[in-house]
């Protein structure tokens, strides 16, 4: 037996530059995002409509991430919807958290 | 009756699982990866939403950010906190280090993805010369994570005067070079907490990719998928890595940016 032999023997597929291409074009997309956000935290006034923008900014990559670099997107529907569908609970805990928060604001500072 | 359930045995594909079928058209491993990685996103869910209840139950820095001076009194501004770079000694360089640990992250990111369509090619050689880059990246950014955390724990050459209460009880009056779990210069205690907490558990994750990414590139390397007839093993890795960049991103908003 010939275990030193150390050779492909599976049919390599030839690269498909397509599909190359539109993970680079992704990434592209992931960059020019951070830059903008970074371009943002220097320039714009600090307060809410910034924080917004960076949370939909932060969204939209996680979205990019999850669909194309993680293939969620090629699943089947069921199982898309199995993952983003229980996320939707988080949604209560960040109305429950942060209006505890402020609360705890209010309570401690007037 | 589907002709498919019949088939036991019979399809050597390799997502057909014990019963003969193919649920969500998936395979076992690769389901079961995105089932905990569902879990593990509730998990830091979980610590970057208490991070956000937290940061709103104490006021804001509000003067001009040329007088910024750390307090337990105030939120600090994150760009005048994260300024520093290594070699480099007493530059104002704000979020430029952090800067580029994201997008090593992200660069590690895309050479894994890169790996994985290789790895659906059977192209062995492309497999592992992409893996290795993504090695590499993920070696960098814990790294700069290292040399991030050494900096934020030693602190500035002059610290800040703080009033505070001490590991004994102690009311007291002293400088505070740096942080630590009971005080900090930078901002409240709870601060430097949650910045130990989260980036602690997010590199602890990044920690275990590596091992795992090392793995796959050893495997790869002696030929190990070629055997088994598949690359899944990439795809899957290549899954919770993407899932360690997606927490990076919303640590990178939440700590760095708001």
């Amino acid at each position: 037996m010939d275990i030193q032999e150390n050779k492909s023997t599976l049919n390599v597929v030839p690269r498909n530059n397509d599909k190359i291409k539109k993970i680079w074009k992704t990434a592209l997309i992931l960059l020019a995002i951070t830059a903008a956000e970074f371009v943002m935290a220097f320039t714009m006034p600090r307060g809410i409509i910034l924080y917004v923008l960076f949370m939909a900014l932060t969204i939209w990559k996680a979205k990019y991430i999850i669909m194309q670099f993680m293939h969620l997107g090629d699943e089947v529907k069921p199982l898309i919807y199995s993952i983003l569908v229980p996320i939707a609970f988080l949604f209560w805990l960040i109305i429950v958290l942060i209006k505890e928060g402020s609360d705890i604001f209010n309570m401690r500072w007037f | 009756m589907s002709a498919h359930s019949t088939a036991i045995g019979v399809s050597s594909k390799r997502g057909v699982w014990g019963g003969g079928n193919e649920p969500l058209k998936a395979s076992y491993g690769k389901l079961m990866m995105w089932f905990f990685l569902l879990s593990d996103i509730f998990t830091f869910a979980a610590f970057l939403i208490t991070y956000l209840a937290i940061r709103v139950s104490y006021p804001a820095y509000a003067g001009p950010a040329t007088e910024f001076v750390g307090s337990n009194e105030y939120w600090p501004i994150p760009e005048l906190v994260f300024d520093a770079i290594p070699f480099v000694h007493g530059v104002h360089a704000p979020l430029v280090f952090v800067g580029i640990m994201t997008f090593i992250l992200i660069a590690s990111s895309v050479t894994m993805v890169l790996a994985v369509e290789a790895g659906h090619r059977n192209d062995r050689n492309d497999v592992v010369k992409w893996m290795l880059w993504t090695l590499v990246g993920g070696i960098t950014f814990l790294s700069c994570q290292a040399w991030e955390w050494s900096h934020f724990i030693h602190g500035s050459e002059n610290g800040v005067v703080l009033n505070y209460i001490n590991g004994i009880s102690q009311n007291v009056t002293e400088t505070v070079f740096g942080a630590n779990l009971l005080v900090n210069e930078y901002g409240p205690a709870s601060f430097a907490n949650l910045f130990f907490f989260i980036t602690g558990f997010h590199g602890f994750h990044v920690t275990i990719g590596v091992i795992l990414l090392f793995m796959v590139f050893y495997q790869a390397a002696v030929g190990v998928y070629d055997r088994r007839g598949h690359y899944e093993m990439v795809e899957k890795v290549g899954l919770y890595w993407h899932f360690v960049d997606l927490v990076w991103v919303f640590v990178f908003t939440l700590f760095y940016l708001i």
